[in-house]
């Protein structure tokens, strides 16, 4: 075992990276989750998103063409979640098993030509000087774009919910859709276009995965990130910053985790792999204690009698 | 104008129709997707549908139809408990997993004993697996108010890394040459679970149909059934009741654990055989899509099981013999969830034209 080769620099930064998938996906489930909406499809459009991104950027050479293709997957995927939820009014639950199971079928037969491509390289930040910076460079400015957008989108999202009318009326809709709906709000195309939001989000963290993180296509790689950023909601208690804060905390434990077991140490490698899964769970249990942020009217139908 | 009208009581008409009604549409779009990839239609839904239950080479299929629906059918049995109640055991595939890991850890503790009470105690660790795993989000659920759906589903991702563990550590076969993988238990007589393997029959077949009698039994005569549909029709109906939540969640995240584990155990001892890194194909998810589809009632689960395990091997010969991608069943099966979730909308509302009246 040979932990000094772990260099705490290269660490952090890849930290960032291993972070990115979950904080997209999970920023946008905060959106939707805050109208109300409780979509369980996040892993689902997350794969989808990775595989239209993966087959895009591969076809035309440019990834930022493939990241935009995997927004509009992912959006595309949300969009039978809205027929479903929002239209046929069916069980969110059930639905969003629903839009996993569909989006992992569908990622497997849109992926089967792509299996052992490489993708053209996102480009990374370079700045002269700054990205050169000993220590601080790579881990502050050397990074793709979609790392800062990611940043850049928790910010934002903070911000609308926080300060605008646009958050205040998302927010009303998300406590109380019949109230909402009195006050003369359209409470489902509010709902349509944050479940959209969600799907896109969720489809560039996927992305993020097949063209950055690994960067290859293979079934089933989003591995359970989608569930992870669901969880990642509820002990954010649904507050954008504390998002960055789980996301970053993932990060850390999945890198950590592959630098243990590239360095050798005793624990088995499987052993090593269930950590992530593990410590989402004890982190839920300690901080499911308090639910008091949670939106009221989420996962609830919306019927509107007259 | 269109205007849903919600019923007082859901229809019971619509609630066997929709079914029905989304496998078709689901024919029909599977139909459109095939074609899309360049497989004759029309072909493709006959080879699925009809060669494995009256094509030339059913007498083959029609055993694998049993060996493939039990799993489904015990898995989706327990799921429907808590999905009527709403309790979201999502993490079926996870306890399936480990109730074949400690089921065929008991077995091969025993290796190569021959003795009539392996395989009933390989049984009692098989449900005992998937119960411990399935008390796991149970416990913190009551205790702590944890989402049951999210922590359920990551055990999944821990089992599949136990399972990895397992079938190169701890349970390898010490004959195997350095492969990983346990034992074969179809070659240890004691701890098979085949009755007649050439009609397709093992206990877990059995188990299957023992589960949905039970099922039925327990739903429309004893009080802990009605307990639970009472939960899932009137929440606050149930509270007033005196219906112990607690303990509801207890019952139905553990019954549903241990009929998983039983899936898993019957398999590994019996169609799978061994304990590798591969053994799971999915039959926890693909139960989740039966429950459904039987409107998580026993009898309809046992019918939606069948239909289902249907689409397996269809889809096997349709992959074998028409080049159709795996992936592709895959989707046809997520689809027939969607179509019955939406067609639902028909149980529950009424469709009304509505003449805008003048003001």
């Amino acid at each position: 075992m040979d932990l000094s080769s772990i260099n705490p620099v290269l660490l952090v930064a890849s930290l960032m990276v291993a972070a990115t998938p979950i904080l997209l996906a999970a920023i946008g489930e905060l959106v939707v989750e805050k109208a109300g909406v409780l979509n369980l499809g996040v892993e689902g459009m997350m794969i989808t998103g990775a595989i239209c991104g993966f087959a895009i950027a591969v076809e035309t050479g440019s990834p930022w063409l493939g990241f935009a293709g995997a927004a509009i997957g992912g959006a595309a995927l949300s969009l039978l979640f809205v027929l479903l939820t929002q239209v046929a009014l069916a069980n969110q639950v059930a639905s969003g098993l629903a839009l996993t199971l569909f989006g992992l079928g569908l990622s497997a037969l849109l992926g089967q030509g792509y299996v052992g491509i490489k993708p053209p390289p996102t480009p990374r930040l370079d700045i002269p000087f700054l990205s050169d910076l000993p220590g601080l460079g790579p881990v502050l400015f050397g990074h793709d774009l979609i790392l800062y957008l990611g940043i850049a989108l928790v910010a934002a999202v903070w911000a609308m919910l926080k300060y605008s009318r646009a958050g205040l009326i998302l927010r009303a809709v998300g406590e109380s859709h019949d109230a909402a709906h009195a006050l003369g709000y359209k409470v489902v195309r509010i709902r349509i276009m944050a479940i959209l939001f969600g799907g896109a989000c969720a489809g560039l963290g996927g992305a993020y995965i097949s063209l950055v993180r690994v960067p290859q296509w293979t079934e089933g790689m989003t591995a359970g990130v989608g569930w992870i950023a669901l969880a990642l909601v509820v002990f954010a208690s649904w507050k954008p910053w504390r998002v960055l804060l789980g996301a970053y905390l993932f990060g850390g434990i999945t890198v950590l985790q592959l630098n243990l077991q590239a360095a050798g140490v005793a624990i088995p490698v499987e052993y090593l792999a269930m950590s992530p899964y593990l410590i989402t769970i004890l982190v839920l249990v300690i901080l499911s204690k308090d639910k008091s942020n949670a939106p009221a009217s989420l996962g609830k139908i919306f019927h509107a009698s007259h | 104008m269109i205007v849903l009208e919600k019923r007082p009581q859901p229809s019971r008409n619509w609630s066997l129709a929709t079914p029905v009604l989304a496998v078709l549409a689901t024919m029909i779009f599977g139909g459109l997707l095939f074609a899309a990839l360049g497989k004759n239609p029309v072909e493709a839904i006959r080879t699925i549908f009809w060669d494995p239950l009256f094509g030339e080479f059913a007498f083959y299929y029609r055993p694998q139809l049993l060996v493939k629906g039990a799993p489904l059918v015990l898995i989706a049995i327990g799921l429907s408990l808590g999905f009527k109640a709403g309790i979201w055991n999502i993490g079926a595939e996870g306890q399936y997993i480990m109730g074949a890991i400690t089921g065929a850890a008991v077995g091969l503790a025993f290796y190569p004993l021959d003795a009539w009470y392996v395989f009933p105690l390989m049984v009692l660790g098989g449900a005992l697996g998937g119960w411990v795993w399935a008390m796991i989000p149970a416990i913190l659920k009551v205790r702590f108010g944890t989402n049951e759906i999210l922590v359920s589903l990551m055990l999944v991702y821990v089992a599949e890394q136990m399972l990895a563990s397992m079938s190169l550590g701890l349970l390898r076969n010490p004959e195997g040459h350095g492969f990983p993988g346990s034992r074969n238990l179809n070659d240890y007589a004691a701890a098979n679970s085949w009755i007649h393997q050439n009609a397709g029959l093992h206990w877990g077949v059995a188990a299957a149909l023992i589960a949905v009698i039970f099922a039925y039994v327990l739903l429309n005569r004893h009080m802990l059934g009605f307990h639970i549909r009472l939960t899932g029709e009137a929440p606050r109906a149930a509270r007033f009741a005196g219906v112990n939540p607690a303990r509801l969640i207890l019952f139905c995240l553990g019954i549903s654990g241990a009929l998983a584990g039983l899936a898993g155990l019957f398999e590994v001892a019996g169609p799978a055989g061994q304990i590798t890194i591969d053994f799971n194909i999915g039959y926890g998810f693909t139960a989740i899509i039966v429950a459904f589809l039987g409107r998580l009632h026993p009898v309809g689960i046992l019918l939606a099981g069948g239909l289902m395990a249907l689409t397996y091997i269809g889809g096997e010969i349709a992959q074998s013999q028409l080049g159709l991608p795996a992936a592709a069943i895959q989707v046809f099966q997520g689809m027939l969830l969607f179509f019955l979730l939406a067609l639902d909308l028909l149980t529950n509302f009424r469709i009304r034209l509505h003449k805008k009246e003048a003001a």
